[in-house]
């Protein structure tokens, strides 16, 4: 199959999905996946991930289990996806209604000197998504595909997985708070008030 | 490993049941769940946990949730307690080394997360491949920064994952109960 370049730019792509979040919790994949997100919307219902590499789609599992009537997102890389993709399966099989799965993927390990992941080399993590038994899965190559995407991430009933193919041009950093124990209290303060700390 | 295949070997001579021995610790355990509210149950499946899963999988309060590799339950302990509800990790000794990375996560964020791990590769073991993980298991997670208690007779382990289950939430750690293979007793290769 030949190689479809990608387009778009991902720092307006996860600006676009969030603009939109409402009271959506983000589960954010470590390296460019944070800082994206922190530039776009740092909320304190964004928990972000300085390591862990392959645990983000867990993680939001977890959460979406935990909150069923909460719209969960999990925004990560394709490599942190790639560490994890068994998680695919454990998520297919759990089938939780309240779950996306978004993964802006560049085709490289941007962090560590852009080198080339599965993703470039014939790999479609949609596919196996959709193996794996989630309700939706594709892959979003154009800005159009992407405005009808959006709202399916909020609203389809999931597991929904979308793979957004973005360019490799280099966006400033925005870094989060990075205090892991500061970032798990500030969430659960944020989402569960007084019982977060009873 | 089936329900059959304990029960033989519960009779096995090697099984190190003494004086205090029990027949019931995986209802032991599963009343602790229960009682301690615990709501997400992940696993990996080992034949000392398999009569504790199909109580849990029989629990409409809890769910029972398998794993594809054990380092998948450390990263869903984070989010259930990111959203508020309180998981349990379930594996076999030779999981332990799948979590190590994870487990700095775990340490990092200040997370409960209670484990509890059936041990291979130790009392009276026949299979040489499950000896270097087990002798392994407990130096590891120690390594990681993970509370270590371990139970050696049946009679105990009620308790002792009561004391674990306490000690992850109300400290807000990592903490992990060894269940010697003198409990379970040896799987038999014939």
């Amino acid at each position: 199959m030949k190689h479809r370049e990608p387009t778009l730019n991902r720092r307006k792509a996860v600006a676009d999905i969030l603009k939109v979040r409402g009271d959506a919790l983000v589960v954010a994949g470590l390296g460019a996946p944070c800082w994206d997100i922190a530039a776009a919307d740092d909320s304190p219902l964004n928990f972000y991930l300085w390591g862990g590499m392959g645990g983000a789609a867990m993680i939001g599992l977890g959460l979406a289990l935990a909150q069923p009537k909460r719209r969960v997102l999990v925004i990560t890389g394709d490599g942190e996806m790639l560490m994890g993709l068994g998680s695919l399966a454990t998520i297919g099989v759990q089938r939780p209604r309240n779950l996306a799965v978004i993964v802006m993927d560049n085709e490289r390990y941007g962090e560590t000197g852009m080198q080339l992941t599965h993703t470039r080399l014939g790999v479609e993590l949609a596919g196996v998504a959709k193996a794996s038994g989630f309700s939706t899965a594709g892959t979003v190559y154009t800005a159009a595909q992407l405005k009808t995407w959006i709202p399916r991430l909020f609203r389809a009933p999931g597991p929904v997985f979308a793979a957004i193919k973005v360019t490799t041009q280099p966006a400033p950093m925005v870094l989060p708070l990075r205090d892991g124990a500061a970032l798990k209290d500030r969430f659960r303060q944020a989402l569960l008030g007084d019982k977060a700390f009873a | 490993m089936r329900r059959a295949e304990l029960k033989r070997n519960n009779r096995s001579p090697v099984t190190g049941h003494g004086s205090r021995a029990s027949t019931t610790w995986p209802d032991d355990i599963y009343r602790v769940l229960v009682d301690q509210d615990i709501r997400q149950v992940t696993y990996v499946p080992d034949s000392g946990h398999a009569r504790l899963i199909d109580l849990v999988r029989a629990d409409r309060r809890m769910r029972a949730i398998p794993l594809t590799t054990e380092e998948e339950g450390v990263a869903l302990a984070v989010g259930a307690w990111l959203g508020g509800e309180r998981s349990i990790l379930l594996m076999q000794s030779s999981g332990s080394g799948n979590c190590i990375n994870m487990l700095g996560m775990v340490q990092e964020c200040r997370v409960p997360l209670p484990m509890l791990i059936t041990m291979r590769g130790e009392w009276g073991e026949f299979n040489p491949w499950q000896v270097p993980m087990s002798q392994a298991t407990s130096p590891a997670l120690t390594a990681m920064g993970v509370a270590v208690l371990s139970v050696e007779h049946a009679g105990e382990v009620g308790e002792t994952v009561a004391a674990a289950v306490r000690l992850a939430f109300n400290t807000c750690r990592a903490v992990a109960v060894l269940i010697s293979q003198r409990v379970i007793g040896a799987k038999q290769f014939k």
